[in-house]
């Protein structure tokens, strides 16, 4: 059959890269290129003492868990807001809300390293937060919104019925109701955030995040450290995105 | 006869038999009902003479030819689903050329057939409005319309009304029937409503898992059914078992009741229909006494439930000026053709 | 006051919008249009920086070069995508196809430099293409396939197949599937049942991929970097340049306004084209 023939070229394509990066984060050698020697775990043992990269690590940690708990937080709210009551502006407040995925992180990048530079700041991760929190927010939010349905309407009606006010229902109710959308949320919005490049480029210095610090190897030509550093943030991407699978897909069977 | 014909055919998913050696036969005018309840396979007979499921043995002929072989696109046959499955990108009047722009029949020839077919099903000025504005029953016409457009040997039809509501499920049960008969086309429609299937066929055909019960006019199918399914499915009936001693006779619990002298030697069922048990005992084959246990009022008439000294269970009506109550004592007779052994 | 309960549950979402982004953006904008002097502070009101873009051929030529890399990083991560986004859909059986659409995207979910590095790895003199080819004996040499625009569009296509597959399998995967056998029961053949029915309504995700696509690639700077060599440089390693090496953040800040009209066009028509109703 030609389509499976088409689809294993096109997985082959897919998971060349990734697959090559992988493999030589293993070499023994001293090239990240064939012939493969190994496996060894050296080049992991370099990059885990490797000074720049803990404390890369460190940061692309904060940044990730602080942004992605913003961005969840006032997603949920707003998106709680527009599903549940209606208000003059609606639309343009959901539109709004929503623009920064249609701009490219260039222009968000950019538009906080003016903004700071500007105001007299100087690069700073809590810029990167900032930034993550705009891009991540608007995913977080439809999220949210595609989950708040006539379902838990009528649950949290019921809740008032019985006595709760707002804040009770919110956080007591529906909260726990849509966990997993929450979780799935988090989640995502944390892998996007370790991934993220470019913002965090422009907006630091000296406190890197991981993709930048791989950045700044790569000026070092090619080194299995780089294949094992670049290994390690595929595997947290990899497993946050099944960890998002595992929840969603347990809720479908509830 | 034998403008379909349904020869054997079996079909069977892994070890489970969805249809087991089912045989038919009807006739170009006929409109043909496929009744029975969820699993008996009414469907999957449906699907095979639509050709969108292909029989592991056995035979499909449409006007003589034989179809086993051929798939829906080439077959002359058309199936309006159960969801009508209505394009909902295309206009209303696009859905129903749909087919003839296919089959490559001229803008202008194919504008005057949409025409004519909308006007046949009531939809005269909806051509150019788009599916999601239309109600379901709108839908429903629009289906038959792009189906009958193009002049099907035999018009299938999926559980057509099952999204409808009562009311609306009357009416086009009416609309039904008279476009079948203005047509002139073979219908053959598949329902589990068996006042559904005796208000609209010529022919019902009751299954049950996989295999055809009975197959008749539905009066004949109702008051003379072949098989105990048959008459359970069909309605209510008083059933009483007995034993055949001589030709004619059969052993009950009420005493002896007359049977069809056909009948051989041994155990067999006979039962009768509520409307043809009197209360009154007038009729010729004497059913004895029995105590009303329940008394239902359903405007026309009372349906009533009894019991014999001897444990023999009775369903029959009684008119309301009777005033049944329970505890009263009836005297049951019924006629001696009103007694069918299935 | 209840009416607008709902506006304060949405302020904090709506506010850090305005406030980190839409402001952000304005200021640029300002920056835009107060150049610097030779001494490097900001001169008054002028659009001379938006002037001087135009009048440089080596800016202009990079931002018809963002608009052509794009154009056919979308033609062709749609055109490769929509098979097996297809395949996915429609071949696979019904139980798998969620590995399969997972299993495809997998690596989607990687850093940017994490999957450039990869396929410069892959692609290098001494990377694993070319040992492939070699050995096979179909080179007589290894060939330079890094550090050209081929190769940055190769690195494109590569992580927007996988976008474009996702999109255009959730757009196929809740299409229906009575209406393609309505059309197979009206006369139509596979070909045309999928021509008239499929494809059109599977138009929304493809869109969206396409629109997703267009808006990623052009303000990509860490493909171009990493593979693209330096013979031709693209409209993001431009405006880099100005903030690194010229410290010029007017101009960056002009040229990135100017990168974000192109997209916005592309959005405008693209939603004229297909009538999309909301993004």
């Amino acid at each position: 059959m030609f389509a499976g023939a088409y689809m294993a070229l096109c997985y082959v394509f897919i998971f060349l890269p990734v697959g090559v990066l992988v493999l030589f984060s293993f070499q023994a050698g001293d090239l990240p290129v064939p012939p493969f020697h190994g496996p060894s775990l050296r080049w992991y043992e370099a990059a885990f003492q490797d000074g720049r990269l803990v404390d890369a690590f460190t940061n692309s940690l904060l940044v990730g868990v602080i942004s992605s708990a913003v961005s969840v937080f006032i997603g949920f709210l707003a998106a709680y807001g527009l599903a549940r009551y209606d208000f003059w502006g609606k639309d343009v407040v959901r539109a709004l809300i929503m623009l920064p995925l249609a701009v490219s992180y260039l222009l968000v990048g950019m538009g906080l390293l003016v903004s700071t530079s500007a105001l007299g700041f100087g690069p700073s991760l809590i810029t990167v937060i900032i930034g993550h929190v705009v891009i991540n927010m608007p995913l977080a939010f439809a999220i949210c919104l595609a989950q708040l349905g006539e379902h838990q309407r009528r649950i949290e009606s019921a809740a008032r019925d019985l006595g709760a006010n707002t804040a009770r229902v919110l956080f007591s109710i529906t909260a726990p109701m849509i966990a997993p959308a929450l979780i799935a949320a988090f989640c995502l919005c944390f892998t996007l955030s370790w991934d993220e490049f470019l913002i965090a480029f422009l907006n630091t210095r000296f406190d890197v995040t991981l993709p930048v610090v791989i950045w700044s190897l790569l000026r070092g030509g090619l080194n299995p450290e780089t294949n094992a550093a670049g290994s390690f943030i595929f595997l947290v991407s990899v497993s946050l995105v099944l960890i998002v699978e595992f929840f969603l897909l347990r809720r479908r069977r509830a | 006869m034998n403008h379909l014909v349904v020869d054997r055919v079996t079909k069977l998913y892994g070890d489970a038999a969805a249809l087991r050696d089912v045989s038919l036969s009807v006739a170009a005018h006929d409109y043909v009902v496929l009744l029975g309840p969820s699993g008996s396979g009414k469907t999957t007979l449906l699907s095979v003479i639509g050709g969108f499921t292909e029989p592991t043995s056995g035979r499909i002929e449409i006007a003589g030819a034989d179809v086993t072989a051929i798939g829906p696109a080439k077959r002359p046959t058309t199936t309006v689903f159960q969801d009508y499955a209505l394009f909902p990108h295309m206009s209303v009047e696009k859905n129903i050329g749909f087919g003839l722009k296919l089959r490559r029949v001229p803008k202008q020839a194919r504008a005057e057939r949409v025409a004519r077919a909308l006007d046949m099903v009531g939809l005269a000025a909806f051509g150019r409005r788009g599916i999601h504005e239309l109600s379901g029953g709108q839908r429903q016409r629009v289906a038959l319309a792009r189906a009958l457009i193009l002049e099907p040997e035999i018009l299938l039809l999926d559980e057509p009304l099952g999204a409808l509501d009562l009311n609306l499920r009357r009416q086009m049960q009416d609309e039904l029937l008279a476009l079948q008969r203005r047509t002139g086309r073979c219908f053959v429609h598949v329902t589990h409503d068996q006042e559904e299937a005796m208000a609209l066929a010529s022919l019902i055909v009751v299954m049950n898992q996989g295999r055809v019960e009975d197959a008749g006019p539905p009066a004949r199918v109702y008051a003379r059914p072949a098989t105990r399914f048959t008459a359970t499915f069909m309605g209510e009936s008083t059933e009483i078992a007995g034993e055949i001693l001589s030709p004619g006779v059969a052993a009950t619990k009420i005493g002896h009741l007359p049977a069809p002298k056909s009948l051989q030697a041994g155990a067999t069922i006979l039962i009768i229909r509520p409307e043809n048990i009197s209360a009154d005992g007038t009729r010729d084959v004497k059913l004895g006494a029995a105590r009303i246990t329940e008394a239902v009022f359903q405007g026309a008439h009372y349906r009533v439930l009894a019991q014999s000294e001897s444990g023999q269970d009775f369903v029959l009506r009684v008119p309301p000026s009777t005033a049944p109550a329970p505890g009263d004592t009836l005297t049951l007779s019924c006629g001696a053709e009103d007694l069918v052994a299935v | 006051m209840r009416r607008l309960a709902g506006f304060w549950f949405a302020l904090p979402a709506l506010a850090w919008i305005l406030f980190f982004f839409a402001l952000p953006v304005l200021i640029m904008a300002g920056y835009s249009v107060r150049p610097l002097n030779a001494d490097g502070t900001m001169g008054p009101f002028s659009v001379a920086d938006y002037a001087a873009f135009f009048a440089e051929p080596a800016y202009v030529t990079a931002l018809i070069d963002s608009i052509i890399t794009t154009l056919i990083v979308v033609a062709a991560s749609t055109l490769l995508a929509y098979p097996f986004a297809w395949c996915i859909a429609y071949v696979v059986p019904k139980q798998y196809q969620r590995a399969a659409l997972i299993a495809a995207i997998l690596p989607f979910w990687t850093s940017y430099v994490v999957r450039s590095y990869a396929w410069l790895l892959a692609l290098s003199p001494v990377g694993v293409v070319n040992k492939i080819l070699l050995s096979l004996g179909l080179v007589g040499h290894p060939l330079m396939f890094a550090y050209n625009p081929q190769a940055t569009e190769f690195g494109f296509v590569h992580f927007f197949l996988m976008l474009n597959t996702l999109t255009i399998y959730a757009s196929l995967a809740q299409i229906n599937p009575r209406y393609e056998l309505a059309a197979r029961d009206l006369g139509a053949s596979a070909w045309r049942a999928f021509f008239e029915i499929t494809l059109p309504l599977s138009i929304p995700g493809v869109a969206v991929g396409a629109f997703l696509t267009i808006v990623l690639c052009i303000g990509d700077y860490v493909t171009p970097q990493i593979l693209g060599g330096f013979r031709e440089l693209l409209l993001p390693q431009v405006i880099m340049m100005q903030i690194q090496r010229q410290l010029d953040l007017p101009m960056a800040s002009t040229m990135s306004l100017l990168l974000t009209a192109v997209v916005a066009l592309a959005y405008l028509s693209l939603q004229r084209w297909l009538k999309m109703a909301r993004l």
